[in-house]
């Protein structure tokens, strides 16, 4: 292997072996790697600390089941489950919101603010009382992920025939029309909890603020399954990605089906945030700030793709385990930390960025 | 080397039709300079010739076949284009921002590359911005922007270049600068450049082969100094001039006559009076 250029661009390094070869950035690697190291401290932490601490090598024992029942019980029906969920959930919205961002050229079109998480609260509350919850009854807590999957994709299903124009969709439409729809779907919303009785609504207003709360497998293999089918979509379209980010004209240019990838690129953000939001429900922040905190530590021009997602997963998970940690017993849920310390985070990033005067 | 042509061209935006039945024969190897007044749609013929706009009815040929059949990628390889006003993300480096014009070279298991790295250094030293290749473009003046746009275009190693009004925003010194290279980039490589320039001296001076379009039609084409006379200025821009030869380049230079008649003499007594007059007056 052949490293091309080390000396003249440090924080860009073409290397070539053969006929392969690539660009290595340094700063994007570390960022990867250390929100993948972060996330990893936080899944340990997420098993093995709360009400009940469970040293880690109990945890271990508990996953290749030679522990005791307890642990065994509170790590693979609880913790463990939750965890994955919050780990995945984190990737999708990081993802998502890179891809609505890159797309469409705007660093506030997040998923939280065009509509698709809108149209997840809106199913997800219409199943919460339409679905008949009582006051006690976890009973069809089963069909509010159900319900805004089903939302989350009616949403999108509408922004994106509404977008379409011309054989096309512009990213500036796109967004557009997702901020109409958002407004109508968040009054659907407020009306349908106006409707309901309290037992209800304060039910549906802890699903709307984004919770990890008795997440089970199931919810984790929602979202593994989205993650597995759309990132090999979404990375073998790395670079009509990275290229989105340009003017269309200079993409098309240099010969990137700009049409096509950016449909498909859009397709697969609605289905992560979709399922994300189904699972854990519209948690705020992670979609909008994972990818400018990528951004930001990386370095980079671009929104970068790979490490929003694994900043997301850090954000939400870390996020989840300080929510039940900080105010023990009382367990927060995961969307209020989000907003809580993610916002400050950023604001304080873009603070930074503008004193050393290297701009936005 | 390759020649471009548009046959029987209908071109569209929407339902507005900006030329129909325009034909375009673009020399292999020369410098074409499209020229026409505003809206005459030499900017959309540039766009249907570098296939960001379909046409209605006819083709573009790219050495006699149709550059519709041409996969992206491999057209991408045989012509660049440099838009009006190009967009990157904030921040980018210039190295970065040539790199990409390495894009239609790349495979996904080849990203980057020996040859990729020389040739970008190759345009980044043509265009002189070797010295800015860790500079970000937002920190760039104009004329230094656009120099970085053009070693983008010729990283992208094509037999023909395409520049929608390269020189527009530029001030006068970065103008002739941008022409200048570009025409060595023809003399040197034998690249067809198509350019459009809305300054018909500069047009003049730098076409091998011009253009002149008025309301989506070719009204003339050949050897400025055989097609620009004070007819087909008229003709295209109703304006009346005087047609002289450059004393450096012997290339046509167009003089405007204008309605307001004066010589220099006149307008100065005139306007010191008028000054005066205003000063005066309480």
């Amino acid at each position: 292997m052949t490293l091309l250029n080390v000396k003249r661009t440090p924080g860009r390094v073409g290397w070539q072996a053969g006929p392969v070869g690539g660009v290595l950035r340094p700063r994007l690697a570390m960022v990867v790697l250390g929100a993948l190291a972060l996330a990893a401290a936080a899944l340990a932490g997420s098993v093995s600390l709360g009400q009940f601490t469970i040293p880690f090598a109990d945890v271990l024992a508990a996953l290749t089941g030679t522990g005791s029942e307890d642990a065994a019980l509170i790590v693979l029906e609880l913790r463990l489950p939750r965890a994955l969920t919050g780990l995945l959930v984190g990737c999708a919205f990081g993802l998502a919101g890179a891809l609505f961002q890159a797309v469409t050229r705007n660093p506030l079109a997040s998923p939280d603010l065009i509509g698709v998480s809108a149209g997840a609260s809106a199913g997800g509350v219409a199943a919460i009382l339409i679905g008949g919850v009582t006051a006690a009854g976890a009973g069809s807590y089963e069909a509010v992920p159900i319900g805004a999957l089903a939302g989350a994709l009616a949403a999108s299903a509408v922004i994106y025939v509404m977008a379409w124009r011309g054989g096309t969709i512009t990213g500036y439409r796109f967004v557009l029309v997702g901020l109409g729809v958002h407004g109508v779907l968040g009054a659907l919303t407020s009306w349908l909890l106006a409707r309901a009785d309290i037992d209800q609504a304060s039910r549906a207003m802890v699903w709307l603020t984004g919770s990890l709360n008795g997440r089970g497998f199931e919810h984790s293999w929602w979202a593994g399954i989205a993650l597995a089918v759309v990132v090999p979509v979404v990375l073998a379209l790395s670079r009509p990605y990275q290229l989105l980010q340009y003017g269309e004209d200079t993409a098309l240019g240099l010969g990137v089906p700009v049409h096509r990838a950016r449909m498909i690129l859009l397709l697969a953000g609605v289905v992560l945030a979709a399922i994300a939001t189904a699972a854990a429900g519209p948690v705020s922040f992670v979609a909008l700030a994972a990818p400018q905190i990528a951004k930001r530590l990386a370095g980079t021009a671009s929104v970068p793709l790979l490490a929003s997602g694994c900043v997301g997963a850090a954000l939400l998970l870390g996020a989840d385990l300080a929510a039940r940690l900080v105010f023990e017993p009382i367990e927060l849920p995961v969307g209020v930390v989000t907003g809580a310390v993610g916002a400050p985070y950023l604001m304080w990033l873009l603070l930074r960025a503008n004193r050393l005067g290297t701009g936005g | 080397m390759a020649a471009l042509t548009g046959k029987d061209l209908t071109l569209r935006y929407g339902e507005r039709t900006v030329a129909s039945g325009l034909d375009l024969d673009l020399p292999s190897g020369k410098v074409s300079v499209l020229v026409g007044p505003n809206a005459c749609g030499k900017s959309t013929a540039l766009r249907a010739l570098s296939r960001l706009l379909t046409p209605s009815a006819g083709s573009v040929l790219l050495d006699g076949s149709p550059v519709r059949d041409l996969p992206a990628r491999e057209f991408a390889l045989r012509l660049a284009l440099l838009p009006q006003a190009p967009i990157a993300p904030d921040g980018i480096t210039v190295r970065d921002l040539v790199a990409r014009g390495r894009t239609p070279h790349q495979r996904w298991w080849r990203q980057w590359s020996g040859a990729d790295e020389s040739i970008v250094d190759r345009a980044l030293a043509a265009t002189g911005a070797t010295e800015l290749g860790e500079r970000t473009l937002d920190e760039l003046s104009g004329g230094q922007r656009q120099r970085v746009w053009i070693a983008m275009a010729l990283a992208q190693d094509t037999e023909v270049l395409l520049l929608d009004e390269p020189t527009t925003y530029l001030d006068l010194g970065y103008q002739v600068d941008v022409l200048e290279l570009v025409t060595e980039l023809n003399r040197e490589h034998g690249t067809t450049i198509v350019m459009v320039l809305h300054d018909l001296n500069q047009a003049c001076r730098y076409a091998d082969h011009l253009v002149a379009m008025r309301a989506g039609e070719v009204v003339a084409a050949g050897r400025p100094s055989e097609v620009v006379t004070p007819e087909l200025v008229r003709d295209v821009f109703e304006l009346d001039c005087q047609v002289m030869t450059c004393p450096v380049a012997g290339t046509p230079i167009v003089i405007p006559v204008g309605r307001v008649k004066h010589t220099a003499g006149e307008v100065h007594k005139g306007s010191a009076k008028s000054v005066t007059h205003l000063t005066k007056a309480p």
